[in-house]
């Protein structure tokens, strides 16, 4: 069914609670990512070799890990998730990280800052496993992207590089279609998100002539 | 004729059951149970294990906190209530949960006695859950050790 390549999703979680740090561990594990877990914004950044630094030319080392989401809880002492958001939305290099808030509390005025300011989806604690399953798309898009910026190798050495990266949309892009399909009412960031990835696959043949020639 | 096994499972599917019915677990401990695999094989245990040693560290520090007379850093306390309805609401511990509520109430509003009356209501409620669930786990133990199987009990 997946027309995708294996590789797993490495998801960076972030949250000072060491019991919420292992239930989301084992969330995402039992949903077949690989996971990193650290204690604090601070320590997210160090991980993603984001230093806190106002010089953006500095230290914007080279992310030797691939981290295809971020998920992190609001309140934690220092950086809060928040101000791990827009750092991370800040960084050149990070920015197209998807990045997942999780809060214990209800607060339709934080959940609508957060999501203004790039993130994906909030959370409300306690985090289930249904709710882990949302994070799939969003993980998608950062593996389409980095398909898009390096030919494709090995297995799909007969097609053209164009018609891999086609195959390997199939199957995000209908779970993108059904995500609209379910969500209309997206944040402006989001809907901004999956029209360039829509769009992108525009210039690309139509899904008709990709199956029969598959 | 009724094996041992047989009842094992029984009395563990009638306690589980009670568990939820009086009010200690809500639905996120069966959330937790989902996520119990050969993969993650004592999942459940360890994050209530997890959780216990929470209840007992953020209980030291506001009854430290309350201990402070006449100068008592009630936004202190309420920090340590608020982590401890996290951990409470995470695995699913109902009663425990709702004692954070009020306590989270006390703190805001300044009362002295009221916090200390939530905190003793809180020590007392933790460890009854504590002990609940050890019984519990034991018999999946000694139903494992007579050679059965741990039943899924729907609520």
């Amino acid at each position: 069914m997946g027309m995708v390549r294996e590789s797993q999703f490495h998801v960076l979680a972030v949250d000072d609670s060491h019991l919420d740090r292992k239930m989301i561990e084992r969330l995402l594990q039992k949903s077949s990512c690989q996971v990193t877990t650290v204690d604090s914004g601070s320590k997210a950044l160090e991980f993603l070799g984001l230093r806190e630094s106002n010089d953006q030319n500095a230290l914007e080392t080279h992310q030797e890990v691939e981290i295809n989401l971020i998920i992190t809880d609001y309140c934690m002492p220092g950086m809060t998730g928040y101000d791990l958001l827009k750092k991370v939305k800040e960084s050149v290099a990070f920015r197209s990280i998807p990045v997942v808030i999780m809060s214990s509390e209800n607060v339709p005025a934080r959940i609508s800052r957060c999501l203004e300011e790039g993130a994906e989806e909030f959370f409300l604690k306690p985090v289930k496993l249904a709710d882990v399953t949302k994070l799939k798309p969003h993980m998608m898009k950062t593996k389409l992207k980095k398909e898009g910026e390096k030919p494709s190798e090995e297995e799909n050495a007969t097609l053209k590089p164009e018609e891999s990266l086609v195959v390997e949309m199939i199957l995000p892009l209908n779970q993108e279609l059904e995500l609209e399909q379910k969500e209309p009412m997206l944040s402006s960031n989001k809907r901004k998100a999956m029209e360039e990835v829509i769009s992108a696959d525009r210039s690309r043949p139509k899904y008709n002539d990709i199956t029969t020639s598959v | 004729m009724d094996t041992l096994v047989a009842q094992l499972q029984r009395q563990f599917r009638d306690y589980t059951i009670s568990l939820y019915h009086q009010g200690f677990l809500d639905d996120q401990f069966t959330e937790l149970k989902k996520l119990q695999d050969e993969c993650s094989p004592d999942f459940v245990a360890e994050v209530v294990s997890l959780f216990f040693e929470d209840c007992e560290k953020l209980i030291g520090n506001m009854a430290r906190a309350l201990d402070q007379t006449g100068n008592v850093d009630f936004s202190l306390v309420g920090s340590s209530v608020h982590q401890l309805k996290g951990s409470s609401s995470s695995v699913g511990a109902k009663r425990v949960k709702g004692l954070c509520v009020t306590f989270k109430e006390c703190c805001d509003s300044q009362s002295f006695e009221g916090c200390v009356r939530c905190l003793q209501q809180v020590d007392i409620e933790y460890k009854s859950l504590k002990a609940k669930l050890q019984d519990l786990f034991n018999l999946e133990q000694q139903i494992v050790q007579a050679g059965g199987r741990i039943p899924q009990v729907d609520i």
